[in-house]
């Protein structure tokens, strides 16, 4: 296993915050796809996600670009 | 005759008579929740509302969260709250056990807080449940006679199928909103941020058992894994519908002749209610109504319901009837639940009316999947459970409605959310479902 593909951070959706706007799509397309009725599926298709060092980045534009807070990243001690 | 006695209607004194006053519960010292706790673990109690959770777990979190202090340094002091709402609309056990026992959840009640240190007390019933006058007048016998430390109050949230999960009902005491909280568990921050004991009716009724008897005593009835008796809702194809209680791993053969056996041959049948699951007619009789061995056998015991399909219907048409009224409970918080439920109603209700054709099926399979896991609660886990057990116990006349055909020999076209139908449907609000027969008031 490499650096980068081990786990560093788990990427958290509330989706009773999520309003669906799919900035978080456009921001990180290669990790968060839209459903049909454009929320956001994160990888494995839960709620939450683990994230390799490579991922990581991309996770974190999607937060930040959220403009409803319903992400969240909890990065491993 | 059972020992929750759902028989009989009883007064405080008719309670004391047939049960002797509670032993007075030992109190919780600091970090250190009171004895019964400990008697719980050997009782090997599970949680009656549908998650069948060991009890005495559950318990020790709450006593654990409210350790941590909360902001400021303040004890979080916990608070205990009865579920009575019965949300499940094929269900009607815990509405039976509240017009006949409700001393007995009163005392369990009181035990659970005293045990776990609680500092305010509830049971949470329907907004329009016709039991609000017995079990005030409960209440008050109560109060007269002083025999609860803790004063216990009645709340009434809306009633509403979400309502009744465990973080919804906190919200409601806590802030007066009935939708489900995520991510934060009621066990750590419930009613008010306090940690919170969300505890169905008639498990705190075995409670109230198990504080007089003990937990070596409760063992003697039933299954070591899931051990005393439950009650059970029967309804659907058999004569006499109703609750009956019987032993944990009771064959579901010998609880159909309680109900005075079938009323035509079955095709199927739904377990657990509905957010429980559906299960062909082949063999299942056989099964032993206990967690684990409805769960091996493919169904889900959940708020103990049993509903039996007849040939006669068509049990797509009841599906689908069904999951348009689900899809109308979301409390409207969650995309997938907003917009994917009633997706994959309109998909069931074109399969139901024979207007489906294969990708549309294919489609109805991949949303019963995309719902899944991404709510804040699990009504639409429970919702798509429903519909895709269903397809699979009724794979055979999923195939004749894929061919506009139907095999029910009247072939009743399917009836609009609320009316009339075979499985029970609160339209437009819920009206309780008398179906033991029993007068309320």
């Amino acid at each position: 296993m490499t650096t980068t593909d081990r786990v560093t951070a788990t990427l958290l959706l509330n989706p009773t915050v999520c309003d669906g706007r799919g900035l978080c799509h456009h921001a990180a397309p290669d990790l968060i796809e839209l459903d049909e009725w454009g929320y956001p599926l994160l990888p494995g298709g839960g709620l939450r996600a683990d994230l390799t060092k490579a991922e990581q980045k991309a996770a974190e534009d999607a937060t930040h670009a959220c403009p409803v807070l319903a992400l969240h990243i909890e990065r491993r001690k | 005759m059972g020992r929750l006695g759902i028989e009989t209607r009883s007064s405080l004194s008719m309670h004391l008579s047939e049960h002797g006053a509670l032993p007075t519960p030992a109190p919780r010292h600091g970090k250190t929740p009171g004895r019964l706790v400990a008697e719980l673990e050997r009782s090997g109690l599970r949680g009656r509302g549908g998650g069948w959770f060991p009890a005495f777990r559950k318990w020790n979190a709450v006593v654990d969260s409210s350790v941590e202090r909360g902001r400021l340094g303040r004890t979080r002091h916990p608070v205990v709250i009865a579920n009575g709402m019965e949300g499940e609309p094929a269900s009607a056990k815990d509405a039976v056990l509240m017009a006949s026992s409700a001393h007995l959840i009163f005392d369990g009640i009181s035990a659970a807080a005293a045990t776990i240190g609680a500092t305010d007390a509830f049971l949470a019933l329907h907004r329009d449940s016709n039991l609000l006058p017995i079990l005030t007048k409960a209440l008050d016998e109560r109060h007269a006679a002083g025999i609860d430390a803790l004063p216990i109050s009645l709340v009434t949230p809306p009633a509403r199928y979400v309502a009744s999960e465990e973080s919804a009902l906190s919200h409601w005491v806590g802030e007066g909103i009935a939708t489900p909280v995520y991510p934060d568990r009621p066990f750590q921050k419930g009613a008010a941020g306090r940690p919170t004991l969300v505890q169905n009716v008639e498990t705190l009724s075995h409670v109230a058992l198990i504080a007089r008897h003990g937990g070596d005593w409760y063992r003697q009835v039933g299954v070591p894994s899931a051990p005393g008796t439950t009650l059970v809702t029967i309804g659907g194809a058999v004569q006499e519908e109703g609750v009956v209680e019987v032993p944990t791993g009771t064959p579901v053969r010998d609880i159909i002749a309680l109900a005075g056996g079938l009323t035509e041959p079955v095709r199927g049948y739904l377990t657990g209610g509905y957010g429980g699951g559906w299960v062909a007619a082949d063999g299942f009789d056989s099964t032993a109504w206990d967690p684990d061995a409805m769960r091996d056998a493919g169904a889900v015991i959940g708020a103990s319901v049993l509903w039996l399909v007849g040939e006669s219907e068509c049990p797509l048409n009841e599906i689908a009837r069904v999951t348009a009224w689900m899809a109308g409970e979301s409390a409207g918080q969650c995309g997938p639940c907003i917009y994917g439920l009633p997706s994959i109603s309109d998909d069931v209700h074109h399969l139901a009316m024979r207007h489906m054709n294969d990708s549309e099926m294919k489609r109805l399979e991949q949303r019963l999947k995309l719902v899944q896991n991404r709510g804040g609660c699990k009504h639409p886990d429970g919702t798509a459970r429903f519909v895709a057990t269903g397809l699979k116990a009724f794979a055979d006349e999923v195939a004749l409605h894929l061919d506009r055909r139907c095999s029910a020999p009247l072939g009743r076209p399917v009836s609009r959310p609320g009316t009339e139908g075979s499985l029970p449907v609160p339209a437009p609000r819920l009206a309780l479902v008398d179906i033991s027969g029993r007068d309320f008031e």
